[in-house]
């Protein structure tokens, strides 16, 4: 009990100090973004996991949407969190070619034979998750999972 | 020094048009070797997204393609040459957004007219040939800053 209070005292001083100065101190001291396992992503997104399950202590901080693989090779980075409602091998191939560490599907979908096999090959864990795209995103970002890049440099003309 | 003298890999890989079967397989050698070749990270990851767009491209329009790959210690060298249609317009092509892509192609992910503006803003150098009926060349070159 005595704890609790010391602890509400201290939170108190903090808000009159400065909460901006204490974030920097914080980064100052090497603060990291938190990370999720792919365990902790499954259990977040219910999701059934297809390919990797001997990988589900990878650490995930980033991830990266689209359902345009030539948008996924610009935006997306190594070691990121692919989400995507594609089904076909170039999934694959694109998560590949760009180190991403994990796919998820969205919206229930079910991968080909070929798929799936194409991700043992090359050692790309798949979950699938029933939730649709928006719930998927929203519900990774809650947990502190951030985009792999937040806003483009320019305006793209497709005029 | 010639650049025959300081080449450090050349190799040509077929492509098969007409299926997206394998498409994304020559792609994935590539990196593979680029990794086995410790080129920096960026580098091999600009390299692996060129030859995977012209890859698709090539399995998209044309009949028969290849992808020749040469690594130099200053630079790294992606040639796209294919017997396909070849582009009517090479300015129109160009732009972000412009497709001639069928249904079939955009099912995959692609064909949203990025391919091409994709490979110009991964490398340093950038060429187009295309003859009408003949086919397309597309020759990059992405330069290696060691300093990096």
């Amino acid at each position: 009990m005595m704890r609790h209070h010391l602890q509400s005292v201290w939170l108190l001083i903090l808000k009159k100090v400065d909460y901006a100065l204490v974030l920097n101190i914080s980064y100052a001291n090497g603060y990291k973004e938190p990370r999720v396992t792919l365990q902790e992503v499954k259990e977040i997104l219910d999701a059934e996991v297809i390919v990797g399950h001997d990988r589900l202590d990878l650490e995930i901080e980033k991830a990266g949407c689209a359902d345009l693989m030539s948008d996924v090779l610009v935006f997306c980075t190594a070691g990121s969190l692919l989400l995507t409602g594609l089904t076909n091998s170039q999934i694959i191939y694109t998560a590949d070619i760009l180190d991403i560490a994990a796919i998820v599907i969205v919206r229930g979908k079910r991968l080909s034979p070929e798929t799936i096999q194409l991700a043992e090959e090359l050692q790309i864990p798949i979950l699938t998750t029933k939730y649709i795209l928006f719930e998927t995103v929203g519900r990774l970002y809650s947990k502190g999972i951030v985009s792999c890049i937040e806003k483009v440099d320019e305006t793209r003309d497709f005029s | 020094m010639t650049s025959r003298e300081t080449l450090i890999y050349e190799n040509s890989f077929p492509l098969e048009g007409g299926t997206f079967k394998n498409a994304g397989r020559v792609s994935a050698r590539v990196k593979t070797l680029l990794k086995e070749m410790n080129l920096p990270r960026e580098i091999i990851r600009r390299v692996a997204v060129i030859t995977y767009e012209a890859e698709i491209n090539i399995c998209s329009y044309a009949e028969h393609g290849k992808i020749v790959l040469r690594v130099t210690p200053k630079f790294v060298t992606i040639e796209a040459i294919d017997e396909g249609q070849g582009i009517e317009d090479i300015e129109l092509a160009m732009k972000e957004g412009y497709s001639t892509a069928t249904e079939k192609i955009r099912r995959m992910g692609f064909g949203a007219g990025m391919g091409l503006s994709n490979m110009r803003r991964f490398s340093d150098t950038f060429r187009i040939i295309s003859e009408i009926g003949k086919g397309t060349r597309l020759k990059m070159i992405i330069l290696i800053d060691n300093g990096k």
